[in-house]
């Protein structure tokens, strides 16, 4: 049955949204979405890596992922400047040497565009594998870590006074958040995983109002995204990341109508 | 039983210093099982961050904090909710405790806001949103309360009865207090041990003793100090010889 390249895109998709859904709802709470983008840029330095030293392109990039975001920890500690110009800082300058390394690589043809914004179609059963075995790893350990980091995403203060350790919590978050950009970027690319990420949370935003509801409707909107944006990419021949971000923009919106008819219901 | 087992938590000599400036220096206390110990002190005098090197939310400090329990209750001074957060009063009850919807239920009967359990936690107000927070800090019956200012907001009223309701649950639970509180009177009869912080200790003893200390008349001026006299017309206790509070059993 994952013969065929459409199946695979949907499994691989689908797979990703699951994944995504969760972690989207804890990056719109903790105001991390230019965190996610920028560990997201630092994956091209990841990729480039992989192909010079002929490494696994998700362990490369878990690796580059990780290093960029201990580095953030410390930068964050060592100097003055606040953290959305950190973020930029390393966000650019990592995607900047990615490029450069790859002119070094001549010798490989490198898709670009396929590494921005994700080549879906081109998933293979080792893909999937990778997918639905990490993702399944991720899941796990948000679901074991999920009290103590809820509670530290409510208040810091409170979950250190109560003995939710959060600062132990935070690292492993950031872990897992490599590594979600990890086995997801092939498929979504670089420039379009934060949107995965953020637009169905926040799409779950306008209709939940308790938190494991938006993580619900924010896993449902993201599986619901794949499936309109790969069938609409198939039948108007659109590329397969941008046409599924689409969709949940286009959820998103409707979304918001949502909104507006509950409150004028209301009054 | 040692002695050692009735302390919840140590303070020994601690500070905090934050930009080349003290905020608190030289602390030492200690709050035992079913002991109420309050710190008092005017604005920026410390008491906060008194409380947060007892919990080990300070981690570059001076000194020594032990901590022999981990069933701690917190009730922050300050505490403010994202709104990208949708969050009801009863998922904001069990955010560092397993509760069932009973225990739920009951600690916020306890402090008289049942009825808000599914109401969005924003959209309380500010004496709602406290009584929401002491309901969640005794519901996990911790050992050590700390409580920062617990009832700032809560109408006259309801100030009284919460007060009432700490002390009840200190002894119902045996549990150790550590109170921060402007309001002298209520420190003044149900407290075990007074702390006056200016930056640093400036006195401390039972209520008795503090309120006759000179440096406790400088800090809060004259009028303070015959706030004793003023609850020594309370009848709902007796004092023992040397001069302790006993509440009427």
């Amino acid at each position: 049955m994952f013969d065929d390249f459409f199946i695979r895109a949907l499994v691989a998709g689908l797979g990703i949204a699951l994944v995504t859904g969760p972690f989207g709802c804890f990056v719109i709470w903790r105001r991390l979405s230019f965190f996610a983008g920028t560990l997201a840029h630092s994956s091209l330095l990841g990729v480039t890596l992989a192909f010079s030293f002929d490494i696994n392109i998700s362990f490369s990039v878990l690796l580059i992922s990780s290093a960029v975001a201990l580095i953030l920890l410390r930068l964050q500690k060592t100097t003055k400047l606040p953290s959305d110009a950190l973020l930029g800082l390393l966000a650019h300058s990592s995607l900047a040497i990615g490029l450069v390394v790859i002119g070094f690589l001549s010798y490989i043809r490198f898709d670009i565009m396929g590494l921005l914004f994700g080549d879906i179609l081109a998933v293979n059963k080792k893909d999937l594998l990778v997918i639905w075995a990490g993702g399944a790893i991720i899941l796990l350990v948000l679901k074991l870590i999920w009290k103590p980091l809820f509670a530290s995403t409510v208040n810091y203060e409170l979950a250190e006074a109560e003995g939710m350790k959060p600062e132990k919590i935070n690292a492993v978050f950031t872990i897992l958040m490599a590594a979600i950009i990890a086995i997801s970027i092939k498929m979504v690319g670089i420039l379009l995983i934060t949107g995965m990420l953020i637009i169905p949370a926040a799409m779950a935003r306008n209709l939940a109002n308790n938190p494991k509801q938006m993580i619900i409707i924010s896993i449902i909107g993201g599986l619901l995204a794949v499936v309109l944006g790969l069938y609409s990419s198939l039948e108007f021949n659109t590329a397969s990341g941008p046409s599924i971000i689409t969709a949940a923009l286009v959820l998103f919106i409707l979304s918001m109508f949502n909104i507006r008819k509950f409150k004028q219901l209301k009054k | 039983m040692s002695l050692n087992n009735n302390i919840l938590v140590k303070l020994e000599n601690t500070g905090v210093m934050l930009d080349n400036k003290w905020l608190v220096k030289g602390v030492s206390l200690e709050v035992k099982k079913g002991k109420i110990v309050t710190l008092i002190g005017p604005n920026g005098s410390g008491k906060s961050t008194t409380a947060k090197i007892a919990l080990g939310i300070y981690k570059n400090i001076e000194g020594k904090v032990e901590k022999f329990t981990d069933k701690i209750g917190y009730v922050p001074q300050k505490i403010s909710i994202d709104w990208t957060l949708p969050i009801r009063v009863s998922d904001f009850m069990s955010l560092t405790e397993v509760l069932t919807n009973d225990e739920i239920n009951n600690a916020l009967k306890l402090t008289g806001v049942e009825h808000l359990k599914n109401n969005d936690l924003r959209n309380l107000s500010g004496g709602e949103f406290q009584r929401v927070l002491i309901a969640r800090a005794i519901s996990k019956k911790p050992d050590l309360l700390v409580l920062d200012e617990p009832v700032q907001g809560v109408d006259f009223k309801g100030e009284l009865a919460l007060y009432e309701l700490i002390k009840e649950i200190s002894e119902k639970l045996g549990c150790g207090i550590l109170l921060i509180s402007h309001d002298l009177h209520v420190v003044m009869s149900a407290t075990d041990h007074v702390l006056c912080l200016n930056g640093h200790v400036c006195c401390s003893g039972t209520p008795q003793a503090v309120v006759k200390d000179s440096k406790y008349k400088e800090l809060f001026g004259d009028r303070a100090s015959t706030i004793l006299s003023v609850y020594e017309h309370d009848h709902d206790h007796t004092h023992s010889p040397d001069g302790t509070i006993e509440t009427k059993k």
